[in-house]
């Protein structure tokens, strides 16, 4: 199950469309480091509103990919994780930490924006 | 109330597959989707540990009616890999043996009602985990 990454201006979007396995979790954080060195991205959105399940080794990997983006200079932001997933998430102990989330894709895109008119 | 069923899992693949399955068969016997996502979690860290510690092993859904209409699931995840050294290490959070967050067992016993661990170092691991419905 690959997951398309779409690039918007200096923004890339990688929507997560039905349940990832390891491996594929680990092709997306490849990949996704791969295309903002590439495209010399400032942020980068991941859409999660179709996973089914955000166990450890899923938030363990999207706390990398977020990680690695940073010390490339750039921003991360999860959305759409569903209620029930977060609900789950909190009760295995997973906050994903210091990576910014948001409700769904339009309010990732508002954040970026406001960030990089933050930091110009 | 349907039989048992089981699923061999020997790969992410099948990580996978058992908490989908999971998932269904919790719906199917009631269970709100917010609960059945709080059995599927719990089913992908069991199963994980399967692949990353045993390499196969089987993870068994058994549908229950308990007394007065009580509604549950049990999942017992079983291999036969080198086992758990120390269980009540393995049970603390913030403990794991392979470098991941170490939220494993401590966090699925906190998804689910019940939790019991049997291991032995050369043998292997038995988790049955029960779910009941609200």
């Amino acid at each position: 199950m690959q997951v398309p990454i779409l690039k918007q201006g200096d923004v890339l979007i990688a929507t997560i469309q039905a349940a990832l396995s390891d491996a594929d979790l680990l092709e997306l954080r490849s990949a996704l480091v791969q295309q903002v060195v590439r495209f010399r991205s400032a942020g980068v959105i991941v859409d999660v509103t179709a996973m089914d399940v955000m166990d450890s080794f899923a938030s363990r990997t999207l706390l990398e990919i977020s990680h690695m983006i940073r010390l490339r200079g750039a921003d991360t932001v999860i959305v759409g994780i569903q209620p029930e997933v977060a609900f789950a998430m909190v009760q295995l102990g997973l906050t994903l930490e210091d990576i910014p989330t948001a409700l769904d894709l339009e309010e990732g895109l508002a954040y970026l924006q406001h960030r990089s008119r933050t930091i110009n | 109330m349907s039989a048992e069923t089981q699923i061999l899992v020997m790969s992410d693949r099948d990580v996978v597959a058992a908490r989908q399955q999971g998932r269904a068969l919790a719906l199917e016997a009631g269970f709100s989707a917010s609960e059945a996502t709080l059995i599927a979690t719990a089913i992908s860290e069991l199963a994980r540990n399967i692949v990353s510690y045993a390499h196969q092993g089987t993870v068994t859904f058994k549908p229950l009616n308990g007394h007065g209409g009580a509604v549950g699931l049990t999942i017992v995840a079983a291999d036969s890999g080198p086992g758990i050294r120390d269980v009540s290490q393995a049970l603390r959070d913030g403990y794991s043996s392979s470098g991941g967050l170490g939220l494993g067992l401590p966090g699925v016993k906190r998804l689910m009602d019940e939790f019991e661990i049997a291991s032995r170092l050369g043998s292997g691991t038995t988790v049955t985990v029960t779910k009941w419905r609200t």
